[in-house]
């Protein structure tokens, strides 16, 4: 692998219109060399169309796409040597594990010798030696996405693009996979993008994750930032449990919210802005410098914790995570909680 | 299939017995005339007949052949264009497949005749001086017999191209594959099935075509339809007739047995 600026891939400006449909508005992303970055997104948020740009498969209506420095934006798919695993694999039906890997090297005119070698190479990294001579629908869907790979990494691509490979796996082989996609990466040092709409994965895999909703990019930043620190309603509600709230800075460290309640937080914004509120529901605790009374509506047991709906003064409800100890709170129950200033995120 | 199953199937079982099965019956009972083989041993024996059912299998090979270089590219055409454009294919296709065999036919022998369209037209644009020889020959017999059966080789070729996963042409596209190979090395070995039954459909169908070959054919083209009904028609001899029927039908299951081996395509490396 070579050593590229931090940039690998660069994205400027991106726009794309399906008819009355806005797909991608002006979408701008950068992704540094090794780096894996997520673009998660609910469907219809634009987030295949842009990977379809980024592939070859779609033109945009405006913006560049530029790989290693080089702008590929009018470059046919064919020519832009960029890995991709399809959502249900897209594998050669009538070709042998080994026919469906050697294709990529085929194409590009590999001597045989040499084709034979890296398809090995191939086939032993993702653990597949022994299925060579089989064809597609004589391996389970773990192999199947095992060859998908194989065949998307062994020409060397300048990009790796991974488009929900996971969704037709069972959980527990989707968790085998990602943990594998992951190491692989790792080892190859591979540029990848992974297209997602489940959040927990995003987490799993990801260096970065990008949120798209309509057709443009809410927030790019790192998983923990994305997790704790979101920028907007959407991208809070969107990745993980939230309860989210709207209100005004009373005073530097205070926000009255719209419901009445006031609370302490650790922002320093300026009094007079209005502000978003995002409390997590594992974040909440007995005592803490911001009390809640509640009253339970719902109560659910979950194995390693309790998760609580609670009906609070003014109208208020929270969603609450507590360690799973003693005996779940039956509904109607009075519940205290409370949660720390610096537990609170203000955006 | 269980019996209870069958029944259902029952007035088109009976259907296919008094209609089908007991005229091949009636006619191989004919062609055993008197308790002798020696209407087979004349069809099978002599010179003059072997050619004819050589001829009939090459017009037949040569009808499958130009229906597949012209098919598979309509066919795919159609079954890759947009939804638009592939009704208009559709309508031309199939139009000529809803009008009366009889009637193309003429047709063709008003376009190719001497002083058909065809040779007007050739010799105004000075091409050619003298007409060129079309109808009563063979040139004329398979320009017919490949415009009624091309419909039964694009059918079945674009049902095959729209069977093949748009994902898995994406695919090749980005694993490197130019236009050409893809072509070539997805959707050709994706569509072999398609091919077979077209081919096998134009063939058996090419073996005992009737009507255009002894029009556009002119007596001087004998498949092996045309030299039955001549034995029925003007020798009277029906126990030949039924033989040389016996032996086309038998030709037949053979074609379609050979090609039913072949329809599974092998897994390559």
């Amino acid at each position: 692998m070579s050593n590229r600026g931090s940039a690998d891939l660069l994205i400027e400006g991106v726009g794309k219109r399906f008819g009355e449909v806005m797909a991608l508005n002006g979408v701008s992303l950068q992704v540094a060399q090794g780096e894996l970055l997520t673009i998660l997104g609910p469907s219809g948020s634009g987030k295949t169309t842009l990977l379809k740009v980024v592939a070859g498969f779609e033109t945009p209506d405006g913006g560049t796409v530029t790989v290693g420095g080089e702008e590929i934006t009018a470059l046919p798919p064919a020519k832009r040597d960029i890995g991709m695993v399809f959502q249900n694999y897209a594998l050669f039906p009538h070709l042998t594990v080994q026919g469906n890997v050697s294709f990529p090297l085929e194409m590009r005119n590999v001597a045989r010798a040499e084709i034979d070698r890296r398809v090995a190479e191939a086939i032993a990294m993702v653990e597949l030696k022994g299925y060579e001579r089989r064809l597609p629908r004589q391996l389970s869907g773990g192999q199947q996405q095992r060859v998908a790979l194989a065949r998307a990494i062994v020409f060397n691509p300048r990009l790796l693009l991974l488009d929900e490979p996971f969704g037709a796996l069972d959980r527990k082989l989707r968790e085998t996979m990602q943990l594998e996609v992951r190491r692989l990466q790792r080892k190859l040092g591979l540029t990848t993008i992974f297209i997602a709409h489940d959040q927990e994965e995003a987490l799993v895999l990801s260096d970065r994750i990008a949120v798209m909703n309509h057709g443009t990019i809410q927030q790019v930043a790192t998983t923990t930032e994305i997790y704790e620190r979101p920028a907007n309603d959407f991208v809070a509600d969107f990745v993980g449990e939230s309860n989210i709230f709207h209100g005004t800075v009373s005073a530097p460290g205070t926000v009255a919210l719209d419901n009445g309640r006031t609370l302490k937080v650790a922002s320093s914004l300026p009094a007079g802005r209005k502000v978003g509120v995002l409390m997590r529901p594992e974040r909440f605790s007995p005592g803490g410098a911001n009390a809640f009374v509640g009253e339970v509506l719902e109560a659910v047991y979950l194995g390693t914790s309790f998760k609580l709906r609670l009906a609070c003064e003014g109208g208020m409800e929270l969603l609450i995570r507590q360690p799973a100890k003693g005996s779940l709170p039956g509904t109607g129950a009075r519940i205290e909680v409370g949660i720390e200033p610096d537990a609170i995120h203000v955006f | 299939m269980t019996g209870r199953a069958a029944w259902p199937a029952l007035p088109a079982l009976i259907l296919l017995f008094v209609f089908f099965l007991f005229p091949v019956v009636r006619m191989l009972g004919f062609s055993l005339e008197g308790g002798t083989l020696e209407w087979y041993a004349k069809a099978l024996g002599e010179g003059l007949y072997l050619r004819v059912m050589w001829n009939t299998f090459e017009i037949a090979l040569l009808v499958s052949l130009l229906c597949l270089l012209l098919g598979y590219p309509l066919g795919f055409l159609i079954a890759t264009t947009t939804p638009g454009w592939a009704t208009m294919g559709f309508i031309f296709v199939l139009l000529p497949l809803w009008t009366s065999v009889l009637v193309r036919t003429y047709a063709w022998m008003v376009l190719l005749g001497r002083n058909g369209v065809f040779n007007r037209l050739l010799m105004d644009a000075g091409i050619t001086s003298d007409p060129i020889p079309m109808l009563h020959n063979f040139t004329g017999v398979l320009i017919g017999m490949v415009h009624v059966l091309l419909p039964y080789m694009v059918l079945p070729i674009y049902g095959a191209v729209r069977r093949v996963d748009p994902a898995v042409v994406a695919a090749a596209a980005g694993l490197g594959a130019s236009n050409w190979r893809i072509f070539w090395r997805i959707y050709i070995p994706l569509t072999l099935n398609g091919i077979f039954a077209g081919c096998v459909l134009v063939f058996v169908l090419s073996l005992g075509f009737f009507i255009t070959p002894a029009l556009l054919g002119g007596g001087r083209v004998i498949m092996i339809a045309v030299l039955i009904e001549q034995q029925v028609r003007e020798a009277l001899n029906w126990p030949f007739a039924a033989a040389l029927s016996a032996v086309l039908l038998v030709a037949t299951f053979a074609v379609y047995a050979l090609a039913q081996r072949f329809t599974q395509p092998e897994a390559r490396t």
